[in-house]
């Protein structure tokens, strides 16, 4: 395939069409939030346009910075669970045959046509006391009776860890696929262990693209509210959920739209933190 | 460019068979009077569309467009920015208590003159809204109650009173509704522990109560929004006690789930909607028709029997019998929601509330 650079205007009309919709759909909507977190929220009423920063002085406090806190390490935890999880799944998918692999990617897939709710009610049922799956270990001998495992961090972490499992394999493959196996032959031999090639060959190989994976399923699982509701306690709700609550049931839209913005702000500051250790760590 | 253009055309397609559908509201017979009446989407719609609307229009002559409105608070938000704008989506709605008091704050509803609702007579006195200087905004629609629901294998004896919440021998147990504004365990407490929901008229009242409340927390294993999420644990034993709609319960236990419905000795909490017209509404004269119309003890027993909902009028001037009255109500004073609280306080209260469950 000949790559070349642009050269008239209209080489670029491939793009006009999703600029315009990304302007339409997100650069506007985007716009507009931040517009709305200055307006001045009217108690028991709606809201007037203003210039106040109310509603980000209420955010700033230690019940929120906590709230935001676990928003993030939960984002983060998931992340790195998926990717650890995933590596070595992709990395062995890859070295099997063509009909296998199309198999294991189907099935992948098919997990990502389920939508949050059914995910979320599907684990809750089987971390239940009534019909889950401890009942499955007491029928063993393993446990002597069953117990719920819901509401509880494990059980967030693992609903949100299955739900982005199938987006970081498919991210991860095609760098897999396209990795050298000449890389990790060489490394066999001269008498590296699979074990120690795998570590020391495959996995700085795929630093950048292991990087951009965390940052993916971390912003995925950042935007995450559902399931913290299904699966956890109170303390496990995310800040998303709160801004649900603001935006929805107490029509405090100015506030809820302080609380996204800030949301995205400390997004936006921390992947362009990972971006700039990454550069650095190259360079060095 | 061929797949952008079919995705173009399909979305075009689906954007007009959208804004079509919007344009086809559901006219139930083509007459020179009508009416648009706003009523909460679904469940309550589909009742109100089958048992309600023909009679009346077959009554009065008056046709009725029934709009599909949102439940919280997005109805009043459209309702406001249209009147200011001159439009009415819907002439008469159904609104809740805390969205009637916010609409009061903006003079949004018309007062309603009841010389002209002569059924008027009938309604319980808490069923008609009035502005601070005594104009009526709103009567009565429909009401509802939550009660105290257990799952019948699990606790073979039905608890009496709201304490049983705050029984240690219920750790872990419980499934409560997630937000303040609609769980009304704040109102709960204080009539359970402190004589009654007045102890929440000043603030340091009510931070004693949150105090009390706070003493549920290790009992409580679900918050819950999203009532399927508690009606399936309820039913299935996995979450054995909590709150819940009296008429949901009644319908899962006439089905046969092991699951009761009881109205503590402290009452159940009744809330309710209102009927409301909007000052945009240029039919003014046809919703008071259909207010009062509304307001007929007959109708509202028919509310009861084929829709689930507590009579809004004295329960001597229906025909319904004890049996149909137990399945929609009790006799047992009820817990009213301070839904006044929730318009004066309420980004205070939701602060409290948040920082209690979450903290």
């Amino acid at each position: 395939m000949r790559r070349e650079p642009p050269q008239k205007l209209g080489d670029y009309a491939p793009l006009f069409f999703p600029a315009a919709m990304l302007t339409i759909f997100f650069v506007v909507p985007f716009g507009t939030m931040i517009a709305v977190s200055f307006f001045q929220r009217l108690q028991g009423g709606f809201y007037t346009p203003a210039f106040v920063f109310d509603n980000y002085a209420r955010f700033l406090s230690a019940f929120f910075g906590g709230v935001l806190g676990f928003s993030l390490f939960l984002a983060v935890t998931v992340a790195i669970c998926c990717v650890v999880l995933a590596l070595p799944f992709t990395y062995m998918l890859t070295r099997m045959s063509r009909k296998v692999q199309v198999v294991w990617l189907v099935a992948l897939l098919s997990i990502l046509s389920l939508s949050e709710v059914i995910i979320g009610f599907a684990w809750s049922t089987l971390f239940s006391r009534t019909a889950g799956i401890t009942n499955i270990l007491v029928a063993l001998g393993i446990m002597s009776e069953a117990k719920a495992l819901t509401p509880s961090f494990g059980a967030v972490l693992t609903g949100m860890v299955y739900q982005a499992f199938p987006y970081t394999v498919l991210v991860l493959f095609p760098a897999l696929v396209r990795l050298d196996p000449t890389l990790t032959e060489a490394a066999r031999t001269l008498g590296a262990s699979p074990l120690k090639a795998f570590f020391t060959v495959v996995v700085p190989a795929l630093r950048n693209t292991l990087t951009a994976t965390l940052i993916m399923v971390f912003i995925f699982a950042l935007g995450s509210y559902l399931l913290p509701q299904l699966l956890g306690r109170p303390q496990h709700w995310t800040l998303s959920v709160l801004i649900t609550d603001q935006a929805i049931y107490q029509s405090n839209m100015p506030f809820a739209a302080a609380m996204a913005v800030f949301l995205v702000l400390v997004t936006l500051g921390l992947v362009a933190l990972t971006v700039i250790a990454g550069r650095k760590g190259e360079a060095a | 460019m061929i797949t952008t253009s079919i995705k173009r055309r399909t979305l075009l397609g689906a954007g007009l068979a959208g804004a079509s559908m919007l344009a086809m509201p559901s006219v139930l017979r083509a007459q020179d009077k009508s009416l648009k009446v706003g009523v909460y989407g679904g469940y309550f719609k589909t009742s109100f569309d089958k048992n309600i609307f023909p009679e009346f229009t077959k009554a009065t002559g008056i046709a009725v467009e029934s709009i599909a409105e949102p439940t919280g608070e997005a109805w009043l938000v459209q309702l406001e920015q249209a009147a200011r704008a001159g439009q009415a989506p819907a002439d008469v709605s159904m609104m809740s208590q805390v969205a009637m008091l916010k609409g009061q704050s903006t003079q949004l509803w018309t007062p309603i003159d009841m010389a002209k609702i002569k059924n008027g007579s009938n309604l319980l006195d808490r069923f008609v809204n009035k502005y601070p200087d005594g104009r009526v905004a709103g009567i009565g629609a429909v009401s509802w109650y939550i009660t105290l629901v257990t799952n019948t294998d699990v606790y073979k004896e039905a608890p009496t009173s709201w304490a049983a919440f705050w029984d240690p021998a219920n750790a872990d147990k419980l499934g409560l509704l997630a937000l303040v504004s609609n769980s009304f365990l704040l109102e709960v407490t204080a009539k359970t522990f402190f004589g009654g929901t007045n102890a929440l008229d000043t603030e340091e009242g009510i931070l004693k109560v949150f105090d009390k409340l706070a003493e549920v927390k290790p009992n409580v294993r679900l918050w819950y929004r999203d009532e399927a999420q508690f009606e399936q644990s309820l039913k299935s034993g996995e979450i054995p006690m909590g709150q819940y709609y009296h008429d949901v319960t009644g319908l899962a236990a006439a089905d046969g789930n092991p699951v009761r419905s009881t109205f503590p000795k402290e009452g159940g909490i009744q809330d309710s909607g209102c009927w409301a017209l909007s000052r945009a509404s240029q039919k003014s004269e046809e919703a008071h028709v259909f207010i009062d119309y509304m307001c007929q003890p007959s109708i509202q027993a028919t509310l009861s029997r084929k829709v689930g909902t507590s009579p809004t009028v004295k329960r001597e001037v229906t025909d319904l019998t004890d049996k149909e009255f137990a399945a929609v109500s009790s006799d047992i004073e009820p817990i009213v929601p301070r839904y006044d609280l929730y318009q004066s306080k309420s980004d205070w209260l939701n602060q409290k509330w948040t920082e209690l469950i979450v903290g």
